[in-house]
């Protein structure tokens, strides 16, 4: 009994893994990439799926912008991903990776922009803060005196007096989050810039020539203090929300759709004077924002059924216009002019130019 | 305990001194002995301090997932909105509005007038995206509802849902909060009035992943884990048993043998994020199986749960008498007879414990999953293991980093039905073992 039982369920097994092997022909759009983007991508799925009823919704997998070009970039084939999401423009030397590996012909969609945002909680006073604020709070080294020096202010109130006497602690995105990047472009760069903080990193920093010079300079600039003032958050902004309600005297940096979801616990913080909203972001008027991107593999488009479909219905005017449903969840739409021509350039299928390699 | 004072002399006790200073050593050693007994107590109940938080918090927050917020209304479905041909055919009928009809039920029953665009618009955000797919399926179940009008029961939008559950702060700024004080009044009507209410939510249980908490369940990850157990049992079972027998009764002592059982040791305590890096590259790249499919999650669990069923089926094993062997090859049975006529069915309650405690143990993992493409948004059910699919620790792991207020009660009530398939596995696995377990 015993023995027969072990054979057939084995023969079962070893059947079943050859029969895998024989990979059957795919007949659903695979995506992958930034979590930023994910929230987006599943709802243009959900209503793919409810829309065209004779093709499967698309798999939306999440793990990072750079995680999904570099699965992205492994290849053409039906075992490849088809799509990969970004909250960045694509790398040149990921470009490169991508033309070895046989992905010569890639599509960039652009399809909205998303707001950074700073936030506490309800219970505080308004915030209105500069990049400059936030730099001279966050930064290593702050200028001082026309020298630089190890940062060590205590709260915010050291920083501008007409912030609140809080000690200084500030929930910022970890360094695997594409977020990250603009943060450190967007709010520490601009501070530095305007403290003046970057012409005495310059004076200071080492490198064979100017640019390798500046280089180091932007890098130290970009620099956080580790005493525990700003700390790094690698989970997702559910994280950060966490962890302000229970220290209610913390400053978190949001996505501006995780804060409008949320906009009942939590309190925007002005930067430069300007509210973030959909409107501000859309006009650039509002600094900390960035632009939102799909990538599309050309060699896949006709061959895997739906992925035209979906490229085209994720830019129909349905999906992006104002009044659409990704604006409704957060999204900062294209300006019309913008959004035409992306629906264009899906039509040409125009692809980017292979970098050099 | 009058063993102890049983050594004592009576010379010793009879000197009052002496019986003194005994007593006091005695009554020392019944304290140690007390304060013992009340570290392992303590020990215990803070264990279960713990599991109490943890369950109360869980249930606290997740019972109300399995309830859901849903307008009656009675729909109209005239004739007029199905095109001209009567019986209206197949087309007309996957193709009418049904938003169109679900939100003039939604307008007549608030009152609201659809004239009014602002209005309209801030009245049809309360019914759910999914409504015109329940109209959809009502209608294609039974055309022959068309030209009447019919009361059903509609999803309420995630947000109507958390007001519902008590889970919304009115005394927040309106420009602050989700809905307005307008949305707020219809609503308040709607729900005294009995045509808000909420009902047991089948949902959770059968709608696959959505962006929207209201049609959030845990269908495809339930069914994606029941494959992918279903595969481990297949695959590490015959497998782990084989071996471990093999090793128990066959193999010879020696270097190469040990350095196996060292090795079998070793990987039941490897991270099972390596056995995901192992199954992207042997499983999919390799072997070409498809990615995100119950299949490939399957044979990755099936190679972390091997070791532990290796390990538990070789104490079973070793753990049956050597008479019992002896006896069966005294009366003539083969080596293999008596394996397979005694010391196997003898062993099963102790392998049907490893295999469950390894099936369970493989039911929560997510970490190799990550690698091999399963943490998705799979919205189509799989209909075979090589169709994509996700997981319930997935699941639960997505929802709670969704910025919708929706999800944290789901993420709870998700908690729950993992916690519920655990128990049942555990259950099972005691029920087994006090049905086939044997004394001697």
């Amino acid at each position: 009994m015993n023995s027969k039982f072990i054979a057939y369920t084995t023969a079962t097994a070893v059947g079943m893994a050859a029969f895998a092997c024989a990979a059957m022909a795919r007949d659903q759009v695979k995506v992958a990439g930034s979590s930023t983007v994910l929230p987006y991508a599943n709802i243009v799925a959900e209503q793919f799926g409810k829309t065209f009823s004779n093709l499967k919704t698309p798999i939306i997998e999440s793990g990072g912008s750079g995680a999904g070009i570099k699965q992205f970039c492994a290849g053409v084939g039906e075992d490849k991903i088809d799509v990969a999401n970004s909250s960045r423009k694509i790398k040149d030397t990921e470009i490169a990776d991508c033309a070895k590996a046989g992905v010569t012909d890639i599509v960039e969609v652009k399809f909205g922009y998303d707001g950074i945002v700073f936030a506490v909680d309800t219970g505080a006073s308004e915030w209105k803060v500069e990049p400059k604020d936030i730099y001279l709070a966050l930064a290593a080294e702050v200028p001082k005196d026309g020298a630089l020096v190890a940062n060590t202010a205590k709260t915010w109130k050291d920083v501008n007096s007409d912030l609140p006497d809080w000690p200084i602690v500030a929930f910022i995105p970890g360094e695997k989050h594409g977020t990250r990047e603009v943060f450190e472009e967007k709010v520490l760069h601009a501070g530095c810039k305007a403290t003046g903080g970057d012409k005495l990193q310059l004076a200071k920093a080492e490198g064979k020539d100017d640019a390798e010079k500046k280089k180091a300079a932007d890098k130290a600039c970009n620099k956080v203090r580790k005493d525990g003032a700003a700390v790094d958050i690698d989970g997702d902004y559910t994280e950060t929300l966490a962890r302000i309600e229970s220290n209610k005297q913390g400053v978190g940096v949001f996505g501006l759709s995780f804060y409008e979801n949320n906009k009942d616990k939590l309190k925007v913080a002005t930067i430069s004077g300007v509210e973030p909203s959909l409107e501000t972001v859309a006009s650039g008027k509002y600094p900390v924002s960035r632009p939102l991107y799909f990538y599309v593999k050309k060699a896949h488009l006709g061959v895997i059924p739906g992925l035209k479909e979906y490229v085209e219905f994720f830019t129909s005017d349905k999906i992006l216009s104002a009044d659409g449903p990704l604006v409704e969840y957060g999204l900062v739409p294209l300006p019309d002019a913008e959004r035409a021509e992306v629906q264009e350039l899906v039509k040409s299928g125009k692809t980017l130019a292979t970098a050099a390699k | 305990m009058t063993v102890e004072t049983a050594p004592m002399t009576t010379d010793l006790q009879s000197s009052p001194r002496m019986r003194h200073a005994t007593q006091a050593l005695i009554k020392k050693r019944y304290a140690a002995e007390r304060r013992f007994r009340a570290y392992g107590v303590a020990a215990i109940l803070f264990g279960l301090a713990f599991l109490v938080a943890l369950f109360s918090t869980i249930v606290a927050r997740g019972y109300t997932a399995f309830l859901q917020s849903a307008f009656t209304l009675d729909v109209n479905l005239d004739q007029g909105a199905f095109g001209s041909s009567t019986p209206p055919s197949q087309s007309d009928i996957i193709m009418a509005d049904y938003t169109k009809l679900a939100n003039r039920a939604l307008f007549q029953a608030l009152g609201v007038d659809p004239a009014n665009k602002a209005d309209a618009k801030a009245a049809a955000s309360l019914l759910s995206a999914n409504a015109d797919v329940q109209i959809r399926k009502a209608v294609e179940a039974d055309p022959s509802l068309i030209g009447k009008s019919i009361p059903l029961t509609l999803l309420a939008h995630g947000n109507v849902d958390t007001l519902m559950k008590g889970h919304f702060d009115r005394t927040v700024p309106e420009n602050r909060r989700q809905l307005s004080d307008k949305q707020l009044g219809w609503l308040d009507k709607a729900a005294a009035s009995g045509v808000l209410a909420k009902h047991f939510n089948t949902g959770i249980f059968t709608y696959g992943a959505s962006s929207k908490p209201e049609t959030a369940g845990v269908g495809v990850a339930f069914i994606g884990s029941l494959y992918m157990m279903l595969i481990v049992l297949l695959v590490s079972v015959p497998l782990g048993v084989a071996a471990a027998v093999y090793l128990e009764e066959f193999a010879p002592k020696n270097l190469l043998t040990d350095t196996i059982e060292v090795n079998i040791n070793n990987l039941a305590a490897v991270p099972s994020i390596v056995f995901g890096l192992l199954g992207l590259a042997i499983f999919i790249n390799f072997m070409g199986v498809p990615r995100s499919a119950a299949l490939v999650g399957g044979l990755v669990l099936a190679l972390m749960t091997l070791p532990t069923i290796i390990i538990a089926t070789r104490a079973a094993v070793a753990a049956v008498p050597p008479s019992i062997r002896e006896a069966a090859l005294g009366v003539g049975a083969s080596k293999m007879q008596s394996i397979t006529h005694h010391v196997i069915p003898l062993a099963v309650p102790g392998i049907l414990t490893g295999t469950i405690i390894g099936l369970a143990k493989a039911l929560g993992e997510t970490a190799p999953l990550l690698m091999i493409g399963m943490v998705a948004f799979v919205v189509d059910f799989p209909k075979t293991p090589f169709d994509s699919a996700t997981a319930l620790p997935v699941q639960i792991y997505m929802w709670a980093t969704a910025a919708e207020r929706g999800f944290v009660e789901r993420t709870a009530g998700a908690t729950l039905i993992l916690l519920a398939f655990l128990v049942c596995m555990n259950v099972t696995a005691v029920l087994l073992r006090r049905r086939y377990e044997r004394r001697w």
